[in-house]
């Protein structure tokens, strides 16, 4: 499937086992999705369902037990630079300024230059100018997530796993980032993959919005988001696709073993 | 906003200017500063008191102004100096070779875990020999001068700094490695900006251990064989029945280590000040 604009993300029937203690603990189960280029793919999924699994497999950082991932033809067995990763945590370097920090996105072998520019133009976009001198010890939750979205973000990679980014932000700087994001995609043409557990966030985002369900982690349903953007979140429509996507969840909770839990 | 998140930055941001020293703020500081001598003035006031009393023999333990005044004289006459600053290079020659090797054998041992198998019986048997078990054995190889003595120095601190190096290499986070994964950083980059920062503080740790037992060893090598440092000036003394030079050396044998470890601790806080757990 490989056209001149990119190349797609192929999910092909990934199982992945961990082996807790010695229990054997399935995190996903004949999870399979395409992700054309240039898509935005939202997931959404109860806490401990295997999302983080599934981006870290496509990341190329976990193999996964069975099935496989490709980009375009290529098989992924390893992390590359044509996909970015924005992990739940912020993980920046401790011993780096906000400033080095975001540098550290950049390609080895980037004028030093132009660095500069992609630095100061990404500082700007998360909102941090005149924090490029400060260590992430000296950041709040939602600073240091920031500088990590800035951070994977400088290579300009073709696709990006963005794993719960804005958890930490406040409302404005959520729906702010957001709308960076969706600048970003709409420029660049990423395929995006994006976790999150706000379902109005997914909605307002995604092309897709795929709902996963837990032990073992499936996909339950993809939700399609046929709707114009800028998306309003109180039209009709997207009220309706939220109801649809609430009524996933509701479905598990009225299970009884949900109760015992 | 911007206020607000500026104090985050707390000290080390240019646009906060440093808290005028209130009243409430500088007698905290004071007692902080003054509490631990008050446990040390009681005893030497006590001390004092009972040499005064003629309940000490002054041959064996003479009184702190007794002692005060032999330091003053020593100092004045240059010989304290001479004899620290004696001992001082010693343990600067032995520390650089100690400690050289010392971290050199750590990013190796670190950095490979077959190196670590194929020296983990070796370094098994020879890290718990204490270094004073090494100085006679020196002595016979190398003879009673500086080379024994700077071999001893180099031995005790190559120990702790090794390990502390294996140490930090190992424990560097795995979250922040998965990271210059995905960045697909060079051995180089990862080496130089990821495994040793962080090994940074662990190497810090394993060059004060380093340092103060390379003070203490150096002191055990001079007591046995030496014409000059502190070590030697203990071993005289005691040869001139002079209780009061021998305390006095004693003494100032723990106020250079103190200040060593404050030297260390400052040069400690400048290099990691993005540790947060240092400021
Ligand atoms: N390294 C691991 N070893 C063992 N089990 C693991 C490991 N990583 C994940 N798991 C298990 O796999 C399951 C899925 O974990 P995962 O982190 O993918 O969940 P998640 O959907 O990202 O949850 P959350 O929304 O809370 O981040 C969990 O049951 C977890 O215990
Ligand atoms: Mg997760």
């Amino acid at each position: 499937m490989q056209t001149e604009e990119g190349k797609s993300l192929v999910i092909d029937r990934l199982d992945k086992q961990f082996s807790v203690a010695s229990d054997v603990v399935q995190a996903l189960s004949e999870v399979s999705l395409v992700a054309r280029p240039g898509e935005f793919i939202s997931i959404v999924g109860a806490s401990g369902c295997g999302k983080s699994t599934l981006l870290r497999i496509v990341a190329g950082l976990e193999t996964a037990t069975a099935g496989e991932v490709r980009l375009g033809e290529r098989p992924i067995r390893n992390p590359g630079l044509e996909r970015g990763m924005v992990f739940q945590e912020a993980r920046l370097l401790p011993w780096m300024t906000v400033w080095d920090n975001i540098a550290f996105g950049c390609r080895a072998e980037t004028p030093n230059a132009e660095r500069r520019e992609l630095v100061e133009q990404h500082l700007e976009l998360v909102g941090l100018k005149g924090f490029e001198k400060a260590y992430p010890h000296q950041l709040s939750g939602g600073m240091q997530q920031r500088v990590s979205i800035a951070r994977a973000l400088m290579n300009r990679p073709e696709v990006l796993l963005l794993d719960e980014p804005f958890g930490a932000l406040d409302a404005m700087t959520r729906i702010t980032m957001q709308q960076e994001v969706l600048r970003i995609w709409e420029t660049e043409r990423t395929t995006m993959i994006l976790v999150t557990h706000d379902i109005d966030e997914a909605i307002y985002l995604g092309d897709r919005v795929v709902v996963m369900s837990s032990r073992p982690g499936t996909i339950r349903r993809v939700v399609p988001v046929p709707l114009p953007r800028p998306r309003d979140r109180s039209a009709y429509e997207f009220v309706q696709i939220r109801k649809e996507i609430y009524a996933e969840f509701f479905e598990d909770v009225q299970r009884p073993f949900a109760y015992a839990i | 906003m911007a206020e607000i998140e500026l104090e985050y930055l707390g000290t080390t941001a240019a646009a906060a200017p440093p808290k005028p020293l209130g009243p409430k703020r500088a007698r905290r500081l004071g007692f902080s500063y003054l509490l631990p001598l008050v446990i040390p003035l009681v005893l030497l006031v006590l001390w004092e008191l009972l040499s005064r009393r003629g309940l000490v023999r002054p041959t064996i333990l003479p009184a702190p102004s007794a002692i005060g005044a032999t330091a003053r004289e020593l100092v004045a006459s240059g010989e304290l100096i001479h004899h620290l600053l004696v001992s001082l290079w010693r343990v600067t020659k032995g520390v650089t070779l100690g400690a050289g090797f010392g971290l050199v054998a750590g990013l190796v041992v670190g950095l490979n875990p077959w190196a670590e198998r194929a020296v983990s019986l070796i370094t098994g048997v020879l890290r718990p020999i204490p270094i004073i078990a090494w100085v006679p054995v020196l002595i016979l190889w190398m003879g009673i001068d500086e080379g024994s003595k700077i071999t001893v120095i180099a031995i005790g601190s190559f120990w702790p700094v090794l390990l502390n190096v294996v140490h930090g290499i190992r424990n560097t986070d795995r979250k922040i490695l998965e990271v210059a994964k995905v960045f697909q950083k060079s051995r180089a980059t990862l080496l130089f900006k990821v495994v040793l920062p962080a090994a940074l503080p662990s190497i810090f740790t394993g060059m004060r251990i380093g340092i103060g037992i390379a003070w203490m060893s150096v002191v055990g090598a001079e007591l046995i064989a030496a014409s000059a440092g502190v070590g030697y000036l203990i071993m005289y003394a005691r040869e001139l029945s002079q209780a009061d030079v021998m305390l006095v050396g004693v003494v100032s044998i723990g106020v250079t280590g103190l200040a060593i470890d404050f030297l260390i601790r400052r040069l400690e806080r400048r290099l990691l000040r993005w540790n947060a757990n240092l400021q």
